[in-house]
């Protein structure tokens, strides 16, 4: 048996649901069938009833918790989070955690082959909403015998799902955790968006989508999207106190070679991204955070958009996060108060930016926890083990 | 549960929607949600106590109080209580007419620094008053606004505003008799219920 810390979930292992149900999607195009990717930890008990949907954010998966082996280097995404004793509490609940459609790690998504034509679905995969994803989970969680969850949580992109999860099936979500996210992008959130997918649509490795059929990839683009995206997500505090002006060698060489170690780091995140995620699902991922908006309905009224829904909220910014500001999380908060919904508002001084969400804090653990062991006793779950 | 917020406690009518401003662990808002069915929200800034808050499932919203109540509309709520806080905002008077914007009714409880132990610390012995309800020494202490029952009585009454109840309180005995008799003079903790401007 390999050795995995005494709080981690330990190996896991990612399952496929096949869905033969058509999908109807937002932007009036239809799935005719498609696989959802997830994992699970814990274990679900006998009423169904303590079972936690995560939600992923930009670039993440279904791997949130746990190892796939013995030698996997580093732990599922939100592992600081999720594993026995930690604030999604595997000893009391059933944790799932799902690939979204569009997705690059096994879901249906442009990486996957299109049934219908042989070929893989590159560009001609169709725009997903967070809409979209919500009602797929929902298919997941229907299969798994779920019929409603403890919580729903996500962080980011992911946080949009737990909300949009409270309004479309608001029977079904017992509390709901959104962090780090916000109602809409701004325009300055858009903008950031569009550059990132013009650095990968200008890529001449692009071929309009269909690199794949090319034997190639936007890389180039790819990674200058993840580049930029990446400056989003850390503070300038952060940014500043991990490198600040320091240089690779001792002198400045007068050239475009990397002098600066920031410039080291930025390239080696977009590297290691660039070669590891598939850009048409970036693209899509960026035009669904884009179209969130589910004031929209209701003539830009957000407490109007939260009425439908039942369960307590958490909502928790983080003091340094420019991506998805404190202030974002506050008109979320403000709406739900409103709307006269039960919200709690917390906001993390953190430095580490948008990024803090993914990192073990005290203080977020012990808001975190708290949150979940009061819905942990209100639906009258026992620790298992 | 603190003198305080037994006696509000009783005042607070059952299914009540209310805000808590400065509502610390949550005290009162759990207790009052659990027996008259009230609903609202807390607001609190110190970090432990609102993660004690969120173990108990008061709704605890992360607000400086003296950023004001911009976020609340008006006339949304049945009561805004606010307990030993007045004493440590900027601005007492415009939270005050912040308070009465949003409710048309609340419950205001503050240290009393005529409170004649406090009175013997500053008159007698020439030392700013250290107790039970003053804990803290001059330097460090958040009260930078500390009153009189007569003080908040004179701006009620500048303010145009009904006092419908009011009280004091020695902070561990609850209904002390000679606090009846001269309250700004034997009461330790004043507690006010006050209505806005009649007419």
């Amino acid at each position: 048996m390999p050795e995995f810390p005494p709080d981690s979930v330990g190996l896991v292992t990612p399952q496929t649901a096949h869905f033969d149900d058509p999908l109807t999607l937002a932007c009036g195009r239809t799935l005719p069938a498609y696989d959802l990717v997830y994992e699970t930890y814990g274990t679900l008990n006998a009423e169904r009833s303590n079972a936690v949907l995560i939600c992923h954010a930009l670039s993440g998966h279904h791997h949130a918790a746990g190892y796939h082996s013995a030698d996997e280097r580093k732990p599922g995404w939100w592992d600081a989070h999720i594993g026995p004793g930690k604030s999604i509490d595997t000893n009391r609940f059933f944790v799932v955690s799902v690939n979204n459609l569009g997705g690059c790690h096994g879901s249906t998504g442009p990486n996957r082959t299109n049934p219908a034509t042989g070929r893989l679905w590159g560009p001609d995969f169709p725009m997903m909403t967070v809409g979209d994803w919500v009602h797929s989970q929902a298919r997941l969680a229907a299969r798994l015998g779920i019929e409603r969850f403890a919580a729903v949580i996500g962080g980011s992109l992911g946080g949009m799902q737990a909300l949009q999860w409270a309004l479309t099936y608001p029977e079904r979500v017992a509390n709901a955790a959104v962090i780090a996210a916000t109602p809409k992008l701004t325009a300055q959130n858009i903008a950031f968006n569009e550059v990132a997918r013009q650095a990968i649509r200008s890529d001449p490795d692009f071929c309009e989508g269909w690199y794949a059929e090319h034997d190639t990839a936007p890389r180039r683009g790819l990674k200058l999207a993840r580049m930029v995206g990446h400056i989003t997500y850390l503070s300038e505090d952060a940014m500043g106190s991990k490198f600040g002006r320091d240089l690779r060698t001792a002198d400045l060489n007068f050239g475009y070679d990397v002098e600066f170690q920031v410039e080291s780091y930025l390239r080696y995140q977009g590297d290691t991204f660039s070669s590891a995620f598939d850009a048409n699902t970036y693209l899509l991922m960026t035009k669904a955070l884009d179209y969130f908006d589910p004031a929209a309905a209701h003539g830009g009224n957000l407490a109007r958009a939260v009425a439908p829904s039942q369960c307590p909220f958490l909502v928790v910014s983080f003091s340094s996060d420019w991506r998805f500001s404190p202030s974002r999380s506050r008109e979320l908060a403000n709406a739900l108060i409103r709307a006269g919904k039960p919200v709690s508002y917390v906001d993390i001084d953190s430095p580490h930016g948008h990024d803090a969400f993914l990192l073990p804090e005290p203080r977020y653990q012990a808001v975190f926890s708290a949150f979940m062991s009061r819905a942990a006793r209100e639906l009258g779950l026992e620790e298992s083990a | 549960m603190r003198t305080d917020l037994e006696l509000i406690h009783r005042w607070v009518p059952e299914g009540a929607h209310i805000l808590d401003l400065a509502c610390g662990d949550g005290t009162l808002l759990a207790a009052l949600a659990r027996d008259k069915g009230v609903t609202g929200y807390g607001l609190e800034i110190d970090a432990d106590g609102i993660t004690a808050c969120i173990a108990k499932g008061v709704s605890v919203i992360e607000q400086n109080l003296d950023e004001g109540l911009a976020n609340f509309e008006d006339d949304s709520y049945d009561l805004v209580v606010m307990t030993q806080a007045l004493q440590a905002l900027r601005r007492p008077d415009r939270m005050l007419d912040e308070m009465l914007r949003v409710a048309d009714e609340c419950i205001i409880t503050f240290p009393n620094f005529a409170y004649w132990r406090h009175r013997v610390h500053l008159g007698i012995r020439g030392y700013m008053p250290v107790s039970k309800s003053l804990p803290h020494a001059w330097y460090d202490t958040p009260n930078i606004h500390l009153s009189t029952f007569n003080d908040f009585e004179h701006l009620c009454r500048e303010k145009g505003l009904t006092i419908t109840d009011r009280a004091v309180g020695i902070r561990d005995h609850e209904g002390h008799w000679t606090s009846r008799l001269w309250p700004n003079l034997f009461g330790e903790i004043a507690i006010f219920r006050v209505g806005r401007q009649h007419g």
